[in-house]
């Protein structure tokens, strides 16, 4: 990588994959000012229109700036070394690697609940549950304060938690197959409850007290020191952001396929979809266990990187939060979800030690943090980066 | 599935048999339930909801290969019958029987994987999402790919994408919307939209196509398109069953005509017998307002 690669990166809001939003924020916004035909009006069709974007460009040019993005989200730890713009998009009341890390969970996180509320349309306000839930599975296993006392390594607890996610997954699916919109949200929101409640109340989770020594990720350096250790977030962020990717390749190649469209079509009209004999009960579980697994991703990587967890650790508000960045990037679109994820954990982050009238920023950082929610809706309720589908849908929804 | 094309306004394909180009006036085919192999059996179908009995006892049969129409006034049951027949609704009692087994208490799904298709009354598109995905989602009902497929992009995966697109473009040509296969469904004029649907009804690859008032809100020239529609559809093998109020449409399209009145099958026959049956006329033609 050259070191001129971050400064690219970051004059725009010092997010990572921020780069890929200006061509498209400039083509879309002015799509709406294209006159658009009336539905059922004009015999003469119009042709398809043709919109410029990542998707459209030759391979090697769409390979080199992706690889690009890639390349600058990884040197982002060293933003601060750019001169004049590096220190403001660096966090002042929490290390910078740390605050990185915090996104590529929340990235994580955003990934797995846009597969859920994005793409099948399921509206899941217990997502912090699958958080947990893998987050926990590493602890009990691995914790020496857990009553198995089993101390597995971490690497050892990744599959086992993403197979127990996947399961509750299925777990929180399967009751729920017959509810939509606001009554599955209320089981969901119950579902997180639950968790919580156990979390608090189960002597093999141990409540407050909580599990702690969680072991780090193996691996050293060539000095013998640990690459995974508590004094330097760096590596976590590494290890979050190469998962970050595996899970967009998973999530692409789903999006694009039998899959995707049955999840797009039970989205649209589920009833329809099934007499098209899309089989709603498989996809829709599917829908649930996936957003359940990359959700546990999140957790496991939390809990190695924390070393320690306690049942205050998983308040209403990661789910809320989360389903926020999902929205606020653009439901259904996987850069949307990237950018929300990482907005939702920046922005507190970035308040955290701004001084303002004598007070702490991150006091007002629900204030603040609501407010920016708020303008971005009103000025782009599709998203920031939306799906290509859900602005038309959105902008059609408008005019009428 | 035959790729053959359609252009609009183009007359029926050539294939089609004499005395079914010939028109309403000519022959109409063979006689009904004479030598022809049945398809679908109606028996007995009765639903209530609450008090309301929508069908009673409806019974008839369906022929391979023939159009046959499904007329009566407004409220008559005749979409309800779309419903349980293609899995909606669960009929009281009687069944339905497609090449002599039942398909009553499947679940949809499986209905379609049967063989039967519909179109809806009011247009059940998937709007956010192209033509081309539209009828590429009928067309995913004949595949197996699943996540694990999907995920790893094993070869099957990339068989049935090719396969469900090639199909899919096929059959958008065939229905005359091959130019606006990337256009959201939303976006297309509504006869558009009409045409549409059926494209993602046949991609099922049905033996049975259910239209429900296919032509409602169509001009007169649309009309006439849609006529040539459903006859190359009946030529490729599928058998179409109509629902419709245009009774021009109905009377020039169709093989045979069912007529059902509050849920119950008041006549069965050739369209020219409906035309004079007093009861029908009672029922139905006479009734102005349904008159097209």
């Amino acid at each position: 990588m050259t070191p001129t690669t971050p400064s690219g990166a970051d004059p725009s809001t010092g997010e990572r994959l921020s780069t890929q939003d200006p061509p498209l924020l400039v083509e879309r916004s002015g799509e709406g000012e294209t006159p658009r035909r009336e539905p059922e009006g004009g015999s003469s069709p119009r042709g398809p229109r043709r919109r410029r974007e990542l998707a459209d460009l030759p391979p090697v040019v769409r390979y080199a700036i992706c690889a690009g993005i890639l390349g600058a989200a990884y040197l982002l730890p060293w933003v601060g070394r750019v001169p004049v713009i590096g220190p403001q998009i660096q966090t002042q009341g929490i290390d910078w690697p740390s605050a990185l890390f915090n996104m590529s969970y929340f990235v994580l996180l955003a990934l797995g609940l846009n597969v859920v509320v994005g793409f099948a349309g399921l509206l899941d306000l217990g997502y912090v549950g699958f958080f947990a839930v893998g987050a926990y599975t590493v602890a009990v296993l691995a914790s020496p304060d857990s009553d198995l006392d089993q101390r597995w390594p971490w690497l050892a607890c990744v599959p086992v938690a993403i197979g127990v996610c996947l399961f509750s997954g299925l777990l929180l699916g399967w009751p729920t197959l017959r509810l939509r919109g606001d009554y599955l949200a209320i089981v969901t929101l119950g579902f997180a409850e639950i968790i919580r409640v156990f979390a608090d109340s189960s002597s093999l989770l141990r409540g407050d007290r909580g599990l702690g020594s969680i072991p780090h990720p193996p691996g050293n350096w060539s000095d013998g020191s640990p690459i995974f250790s508590v004094r330097d977030a760096t590596p976590y962020y590494w290890l979050g952001l190469t998962l970050i990717v595996l899970m967009v390749l998973a999530v692409r190649n789903l999006k694009a396929s039998r899959v995707g469209r049955s999840w797009l079509a039970i989205r649209e009209d589920e009833e329809a979809a099934e007499l098209m004999g899309v089989r709603t009960v498989r996809f829709k579980l599917w829908a649930f266990a996936i957003g359940a697994a990359i959700g546990g991703f999140g957790g496991v990587l939390f809990a190695g990187e924390q070393g320690f967890l306690n049942s205050a650790t998983f308040q209403l508000m990661f789910s809320v939060l989360v389903l926020a960045g999902v929205v606020m990037g653009g439901s259904g679109s996987i850069p949307g979800a990237i950018l929300g994820g990482a907005l939702i954990s920046y922005i507190p982050d970035r308040l955290r030690g701004v001084q303002i009238a004598g007070t702490d920023a991150f006091e007002y950082r629900f204030l603040i943090f609501g407010l920016m929610i708020i303008i971005i809706m009103i000025f782009r309720p599709q998203g920031l980066l939306p799906d290509r589908r859900r602005v038309a849908t959105t902008q059609d929804q408008e005019e009428r | 599935m035959t790729t053959r094309t359609m252009g609009n306004g183009q007359p029926a394909s050539p294939g089609v048999p004499a005395d079914r180009a010939a028109g309403p006036h000519g022959g109409n085919g063979p006689a009904p339930g004479t030598g022809r192999e049945i398809l679908a059996r109606v028996d007995g179908v009765t639903l209530a909801f609450g008090g309301l009995t929508a069908l009673d006892g409806v019974t008839f049969t369906v022929h391979e290969g023939e159009i046959l129409g499904l007329i009566g006034p407004n409220g008559a049951g005749k979409t309800t019958f779309f419903n349980v027949l293609t899995g909606v609704h669960r009929p009281d009692e009687g069944r339905i029987l497609l090449d002599g087994r039942p398909v009553t208490g499947l679940r949809k799904h499986m209905i379609t994987r049967r063989g039967i298709a519909r179109t809806f009354q009011n247009i059940r598109l998937f709007s956010g999402m192209t033509a081309l995905e539209n009828v590429m989602v009928g067309v995913d009902s004949r595949h197996r790919t699943s996540v694990p497929g999907a995920l790893l992009r094993l070869p099957r995966h990339r068989h049935e994408e090719e396969r469900a697109r090639k199909n899919a473009r096929a059959l958008l040509e065939f229905v005359g919307i091959g130019r606006h296969s990337d256009q959201l469904a939303r976006n297309l004029p509504y006869g558009e939209q009409r045409r549409l649907e059926i494209a993602r009804a046949l991609a099922t690859e049905p033996r049975l196509l259910c239209l429900d008032e296919p032509a409602a809100g169509s001009t007169p020239s649309e009309k006439d398109q849609l006529l040539e529609l459903i006859r190359a559809t009946r030529d490729r093998g599928v058998t179409v069953l109509l629902i419709e109020h245009d009774m021009r449409l109905v009377m020039r399209v169709t093989d045979r005509i069912v007529v059902l009145d509050h849920g119950r099958v008041i006549a069965d026959g050739a369209p020219e017998e409906i035309r004079e049956d007093p009861q029908v006329v009672a029922a139905y033609l006479g009734v102005p307002t349904d008159a097209a």
